[in-house]
Parts: structure tokens; sequence; C-alpha cells
């Protein structure tokens, strides 16, 4: 497989006060891959997510993006970046004025000579490809479960085809029979479109079941990355703890089973 | 994914007896959609062998296109088969054609008299409801009122204390400025009119009488309306939104004890005393106006409002504030009660807790006037 780096960060700065959260952060994410980024509370997981998307400007560093420096750009080629993207925020973030199928049609509002018929269908696709059955499209977000709301926030994320889908905690606070469905439908979807993900987790069970590389952020930079049983045998003792806890342990004991 | 303009889609298709030839190329897209999907659905139905080699680029909204129109030929029972397709393109068509929705059609019904007719009666019964449950919210504060006085240990006092402050200390500017204000705008509209009589005099019986008797309370009434209604809701909704209220209750607080008392108290306690001041500074705008602009002297002013006015008119207007206080209050505490589980409906309440809250001080003064004339207070 080429390895093509869709996104790679070098010496990446994130400062809030004295508070220093990233310093001389290097992170490559392959075209194609499934890169799942795990660490402790508070290692600036989603400050990481949020400074790629381009919601936090860093104070140093360089992000390029489809090989074009996001964080130099101007505002026309940040639109064109932010086009290829897409992002799943953790509770969906959808628009609460709005009904399902309304969130997934906005982002195809940006297409020209769309007409409100073909829009309609495609959101109805959208929704249904996200696993969430048709009728759900009429319904307002707060009318939804948490679990269908995260369904509705992937289908307008993937609503524009995107090359690159963010998802921050897709899987908290989902019961382990829903979770386990939305790691399916990540994985299927990621090798049915091609897409890159960029998944910020902390669900060992999701980490098994759908990344090819994993990224630990410790140290307020990226410490290692590597498959999963590369992290294995990783000496750092927090990496050690993360991936040999009872709680790992439990999951890796799952995969064994299930093969 | 840029190059909007040069990208294009590309359909060919070659009539046979038995079947067609077509030949999809190019760039099949969401961008190209536009003109794509209209093209493929003028085909008629029939057996169609699809040549898909020459696409360059297909993504979730032309492989729909395409799916679409196999289903459509499906439908009408001819087959249709795809060649020469790149593997991933295949595998898209495959996952697009299983998620294709089976949405029946949605066919809205016009909207007939008996419909609007209903839309009548649902809109009445809701305005009932809503009557009855603000009547239970007056209830409930009464009822707790009563009990923290058989058990003065639950009550709030600093809880009560605060409330004031914000509810009447933080009030007294601007309500202080308007009632000035309007006492100097009564005075100068007042004095244009009657000098044509050359009655300027009675200019003090009508600053006097419209401020004391009814503006003085009624303005300060709608000014708390949209300060404070929205503040309850808004705090007490926001609560209500993250679920704080439930939290309450699990541990064993009342609600309606904790939230509604002290606040509804506390502008039980304030109103009059903002419209005590409203007047004062109504009086004293109204004065001062009269003096610049009909030499009115002070004393003159003093003298003539003692003589002229009767006391009676000031107990007119301060009888309403509790009653004033209590709508705002009570509509206040039951719109915060009434936000859901989202953003969106905090602010809607909010919003429509001092509508209510302005409206029904001003038809509770509408009723009062009605019911002062009848007694001939």
């Amino acid at each position: 497989m080429e390895r093509e780096a869709i996104i790679s960060v070098r010496g990446l700065r994130n400062q809030f006060g004295d508070n220093v959260v990233h310093d001389d952060l290097d992170l490559d994410v392959w075209r194609g891959e499934v890169l799942g980024v795990v660490g402790g509370s508070g290692t600036g997981k989603s400050v990481l997510l949020r400074s790629i998307v381009g919601l936090l400007r860093p104070s140093a560093g360089q992000i390029r993006m489809f090989g074009i420096d996001a964080l130099a750009a101007d505002e026309e080629t940040r639109i064109a970046i932010d086009s290829r993207n897409g992002v799943m925020f953790q509770d969906g973030a959808l628009f609460s004025s709005l009904t399902v199928r309304e969130n997934v049609e906005v982002p195809l509002r940006m297409i020209p000579d769309l007409t409100p018929d073909l829009r309609h269908a495609l959101a109805d696709l959208k929704i249904s490809m996200a696993g969430l059955p048709w009728i759900a499209g009429d319904n307002y977000p707060s009318e939804l479960s948490g679990g269908m709301r995260k369904r509705a926030g992937l289908a307008r994320a993937l609503a524009l085809d995107p090359e690159i889908v963010f998802l921050d905690e897709p899987t908290a606070g989902l019961d382990p029979i829903g979770a386990s469905d939305f790691d399916t439908l990540i994985r299927g979807l990621s090798q049915q479109l091609g897409l890159t993900v960029f998944l910020v987790t902390h669900d060992l069970d999701t980490l098994h079941a759908t990344c090819d590389r994993i990224a630990v952020l410790a140290e307020k930079r990226v410490l290692v990355t590597g498959t999963m049983s590369e992290m294995l045998d990783v000496d750092h003792p927090w990496v050690h703890e993360y991936f040999h806890g009872p709680r790992a342990r439990a999951a890796t004991d799952a995969k064994d089973r299930t093969g | 994914m840029s190059d909007t303009g040069s990208v294009s889609a590309d359909v060919q298709s070659t009539e046979h007896d038995d079947r067609r030839d077509l030949t999809l190329s190019g760039v099949l897209t969401v961008q190209t959609l536009a003109r794509l999907h209209p093209r493929l659905d003028d085909l008629t139905a029939k057996r169609t062998h699809i040549d898909l080699s020459g696409v360059e680029r297909l993504d979730t909204a032309g492989a729909w296109a395409i799916a679409k129109m196999q289903q459509r030929m499906s439908d009408a029972g001819y087959s249709t088969e795809i060649r020469g397709a790149d593997p991933s393109h295949a595998d898209l068509l495959k996952t697009v054609s299983a998620a294709l929705p089976d949405i029946p059609d949605r066919k809205t019904a016009p909207q007939t008299w008996t419909d609007r007719l209903e839309h009548v009666g649902r809109g009445v019964a809701a305005g009932g409801v809503f009557a009855m449950e603000l009547c239970g919210y007056l209830g409930l504060f009464l009822a707790r009122l009563g009990r923290s006085a058989i058990h003065p240990r639950d009550f709030r006092l600093t809880a009560l204390v605060h409330h004031c402050q914000e509810v009447g200390l933080r009030a007294v500017p601007i309500v202080a400025l308007m009632a000035f204000l309007i006492g100097v705008v009564l005075a100068f509209q007042g004095s244009a009119q009657l000098r044509q009589f050359g009655a300027e005099v009675f200019v003090v019986d009508l600053i006097a009488i419209s401020i004391l008797r009814e503006l003085g309370i009624l303005l300060t009434a709608i000014i708390v309306a949209g300060r404070t209604a929205s503040a309850f809701t808004a705090a007490i909704g926001s609560m209500k939104m993250r679920e704080e209220i439930d939290a309450m209750r699990t541990l064993g607080i009342d609600p309606a004890m904790a939230l509604f008392v002290p606040r509804i108290l506390a502008l039980l306690l304030m109103l009059p005393i903002l419209g005590l001041i409203a007047n004062i500074t109504g009086l004293l705008g109204g004065a001062i106006m009269s003096w610049i602009e009909l030499g009115i002297s002070p004393a003159m002013f003093r003298t003539r409002l003692i003589e002229g006015t009767d006391i009676s008119h000031v107990m007119v207007g301060m009888v309403k504030a509790p009653v004033f206080a209590l709508i705002i209050g009570v509509v206040g505490c039951h719109a915060g009660m009434k936000v859901g589980s989202n953003a969106e409906s905090l602010g809607r309440m909010t919003s429509a807790a001092v509508v209510t809250a302005i409206f029904a001080v001003i038809v509770a003064d509408a009723l009062f006037s009605v019911f002062f004339a009848q007694m001939g207070v």
C-alpha cells in the first residue's frame, strides 16, 4: 500500500495561558487508514482534533492536509479543505431547530444547482447508510436517543463524501451492542468509501475492531504510533497500563474469541 | 475536488432491439449529479448493460443515481448489468444499493375546514390548560409559603435576600429613570394642551393622578416583567435542562420551596417598593418640567398636589402591585419548568414568559380599572 500522508502535523504547539497542551507534536495520517488516537484525560486529544480541522489556531507548528499548508491557507483554500473533511462531534452537534434530514441537507446546500428533491433523496440515502431508519429523518434531534444522534451526526459528516472523517468519541455513551454496531459501521464505510478516519476514542473495543493504527498522546506529544500488536510491546508505563489493564485484557480476549 | 467547472459526466446510450448499451464516463459525483440524474431518469425501462469502464470518479451521489435507475428498471421487470466497473466502484454501488431507503410515497393531504377548526379547538384547549397550570403554580406557591410559615426552618432566607437584591435593588436605576422621563413627558404634553384653556395649573392633577393611579405601577410592572420574568425562566429553565431539578427531587429538596418561594416572594416584597420609587421620581420629573415649562414653582406644585389629589389614588395604584408581582413571578417560574431538554426550548420559553407576563399585567390592569370604576373609587 502506498503511503501518502493525507494529514501531516509537524512541531505542533498548543498553549492556553501557561498550560502547554501540545509541545513539538508530530503526527502523520496515511490515506485510507483508520487512525485511533488515545490518551489520558486532559492530554489534548480533542484539542488536536480541533487544531487539525481548523477550529483552533495552534501557537506554533505546521499542519498540512492533502499536501496543502492548512495554517497558511487563505480563506478560499481553507473552505476547499473543509469541504473535503467531515467532522462528527461527540454528541452529534446537530442543529436543534432542524430535522435530521434538514441537518444532513445543510452541507448539500453548498452544491450549486442541486434540486431540493435530489437533496432530499441524497439525505435519505446518507441517513440510511448511517444505519438509521429513514423515518428518523423527520425527527428533531431532541427526539432521538444518544446513539441515534451520533448516527445522524455521522450522516451529516458524510453528506459530501469527504475524504477524511474526524470522529470524536463515536462510541462514548452507547450501549455495548450499539457501540459494536457503530464500530462495524465505521469500518465498513471506511472500506467501501475509501475514507480516511481520524478517531478519538477511549473505547478499547473500538480500537480493536476498527483501527489500522493507533497513536498514543502522552507527555504533550504523540508518544508512539503503531498497530495494536505493536502497542502491546511498548514499554512506556502509561501505554503499558493502558493496553495491559484489566479492561484491555478483556477487550483483547474478546477479539481473540471472535477471531 | 474544487475543480467544479471542469468536471463533467457523460452519458451515451445505444439502443438495440432487445437491450440498451449505456456508457457512463467522466466524474459521477455530487457535483455533477444535477446534470447526470435527469438524463438517467429520462431513460425508458429496458434491459440495460451499463458500462462503467470510463468512470474516473464515483461517489455515493453518483452511485445513488445509478442504483436508483437500476431499481426503476428492475421494478419494471428488466434486468440491468454493470460492466467494466473498477472494483472499488462496484463495491460502492453494492453498498449504496443495499442502503437505498425504501420510502413509501408521502402525500400531504390538503388542509380542510375540519382541520382548521381542529386547530382552533386545540388552541383554545391549550389556552385553557395553560391558565389552569398557572393557577396550579399559584396554588403551589401559596401552599409552600404557608408551609414555610409553619416550618420556618424550610424557608430559605439567604435566597430570598439574594433575589430581593436582584429583583429590587438592581432594578431601581432603570425604574427611577423610566418614571422620571414619563413625568417629564406628561408635564410637557399636558402643558401644551392645558395652556389653550389657560388651565396650566391643572397639569399637576394630570401628572399626579395618571402617575399615582396608573402609569407608575403599570410601567414598573412592565419593566420588571421584561427583566425578571425572563431571568426566572432562564435560571429555572437551564436547571431543568441540565436535570438539576430532577437531581433536587432525588435529594429530597422540593423545587417549589427552593426555587419558586424565594423568587416570587422577593418579587412580592420588591414590586410595591419599586412602584413607590417610580411614583416619587415620576412626580419629581413632572414637577421639574412644570417649573421649567409653566413656571409652576415646586412649592406651588406641592400645595396643588396635596390639595387636589386624594390619597385614594395612591392606594388604587399600590394595591395592584402585589397582584402584578404574583402574575410576573408565577408566569416566569411556570415557563422555566416548561423548558425541555434542548437549548432551543429555553430561548422560546424565555421570550414566551416575557410576552405572557406583560400581556397578563396589562389585562389585570384593565380589569382593575373596570373594577374601580364600578366601585366608584
